[in-house]
């Protein structure tokens, strides 16, 4: 009930906010038709665009909810929450819940401008790169939320998106597959989330079998946001000092 | 109380009281901002806090609605340590800073707080009445006055008919015509039973109130009714009796 009515409370937020809509739903879609023409094959696009329809989404969102909540935390809205009856779990579900719908909506706009128009072609289902694609989205909003909790300014929680998700993206395998990279590094990728999504979408690209790695894959995903959204519960305290 | 109170009255006076606070310590940063303060709020009243800016009455309201850690000390209110879950029903809270969503248009803020508080479906309209902002009701608060912002936020304070009505300097910024017309309602909402806890650092609302509480560098240097303080000082002004008092 308090999670809906939070859910409800957000997207009317972003309601008013036409030009945060917008960037949301539209900037992957536009960034992947950037990158088709950059690559200028479609070939060589195919090959990183599943890992991108992950890695935009991640990032748009993590970006999003750590501002977001900071700004919740700052202004003193959430000060007021926690002297009124809803848990802290609540408010964060009803994060997730409001910004796992944008997520939806962003991530089937991108996927449906890559399969059609830019030429992606994939031979597992497109149910399942849209649910992982979305899966990443959470995961990114998850831990913009438990991000947010270290940051005193919004210019701060800005600079965390360089320190917590470009070392993502980096050892993701999408510049270099994990396996070919130095065995630190790639011992480093094996616990960070971002990999695992990036090696679901390539696997849902290259093959329609679901096998035990892509659904451990899956589970790593939503293991991860929720341990990161659980984490983030603990950063928000009723009693401040 | 004294010794001879009869135990009669020591339960009724314990009962007539909404929130006692009893030698409560508040550490910030190092520095200890309340220290070892004790009073009572009754029901039915209003209860003013007053002293400069930076004298503590943030810490002291915030403790009150049981988000401050302290260091020491108790707050009790409706019998209850503060921030009980029991209480996050029963009190109204509004703070400094407006504590509403810029980008939510008023009746947006009301909808959505009065639903986590699962006030009645008339309570929206009820606030918006008794803080006179019936004409902003779809307006954005970010295109709000300062003023406006700050009734918004007390409109929320008021929603779900709250026991404890604990609100921040509601009337900062305010034409003197509003701020007569906050205290006619705040006097209303004791007249219905309600505890309100008022703070202020503008000395000329003193008068206003039924009970004063002035505080001073983490202290209190006085609690009593205006004219208590009047007589004990020996001036007509709540001001003069306040450096009076200092002075002392």
């Amino acid at each position: 009930m308090n999670t809906l009515a939070t859910a409800k409370r957000i997207l009317t937020q972003l309601r008013h906010d036409h030009r945060t809509v917008a960037l949301m739903v539209l900037l992957p879609s536009l960034l992947l038709v950037l990158l088709r023409y950059v690559f200028d094959s479609e070939q060589a696009f195919s090959r990183a665009a599943p890992a991108l329809l992950g890695v935009f989404p991640f990032t748009i969102m993590f970006i999003v909810t750590s501002i977001t909540t900071l700004r919740e935390r700052l202004t003193a809205t959430l000060e007021r929450l926690m002297t009124m009856p809803i848990g802290k779990i609540d408010l964060l579900l009803g994060y997730a819940l409001a910004f796992g719908l944008v997520a939806v909506v962003q991530v089937a706009v991108a996927a449906t401008v890559a399969l059609t128009w830019l030429g992606l072609g994939i031979s597992g289902s497109v149910w399942l790169l849209l649910v992982i694609a979305v899966l990443d989205a959470l995961l990114g909003m998850a831990l913009g939320l438990f991000a947010s909790a270290f940051a005193r300014t919004e210019f701060q929680a800005v600079q965390f998106m360089p320190a917590i998700v470009m070392p993502q993206v980096l050892l993701c395998g999408l510049f270099v597959p994990r396996d070919e990279m130095a065995t630190v590094l790639d011992r480093v990728s094996d616990v960070l989330p971002l990999s695992y999504a990036v090696d679901a979408l390539t696997q849902v690209t290259t093959s329609s079998e679901v096998d035990g790695t892509l659904i451990r894959n899956l589970l790593v995903i939503a293991g991860c946001a929720l341990v990161a959204l659980l984490l983030g519960a603990a950063t928000l305290r009723r009693r401040t000092p | 109380m004294d010794l001879f109170d009869s135990p009669v009255e020591v339960i009724i006076q314990h009962m007539s009281n909404a929130v006692s606070v009893d030698r409560l310590r508040v550490v910030r940063g190092g520095r200890e901002v309340v220290r070892g303060v004790g009073f009572d709020v009754p029901r039915g009243s209003v209860t003013g806090l007053l002293g400069p800016s930076g004298c503590g009455k943030t810490t002291l309201l915030r403790a009150v609605v049981g988000v401050q850690v302290v260091a020491s000390g108790g707050v009790t209110v409706l019998g209850h340590p503060a921030g009980s879950p029991v209480l996050r029903r029963r009190i109204g809270y509004s703070t400094q800073s407006p504590s509403v969503y810029a980008d939510l248009t008023v009746a947006e803020n009301l909808r959505y707080f009065a639903s986590i508080l699962r006030a009645p479906r008339g309570d929206v309209d009820r606030v918006l009445e008794e803080v006179g902002l019936k004409g902003n009701v779809d307006q954005l608060v970010t295109t709000l006055s300062g003023g406006e912002k700050s009734r918004a936020s007390l409109a929320v304070a008021l929603l779900g008919k709250p026991e404890v009505i604990v609100l921040d300097e509601p009337t900062v910024g305010l034409d003197p015509v509003l701020r007569e017309e906050l205290w006619l309602l705040f006097h209303r909402l004791a007249d219905a039973g309600a505890a309100l806890l008022v703070s202020s650092h503008v000395m000329d609302e003193a008068a206003r109130c039924d009970r004063l509480l002035l505080m001073r560098d983490g202290a209190l240097l006085a609690d009593d009714t205006p004219d208590a303080l009047r007589a004990q000082t020996g001036t007509p002004d709540l001001e003069q009796a306040f450096l009076a008092l200092v002075r002392r």
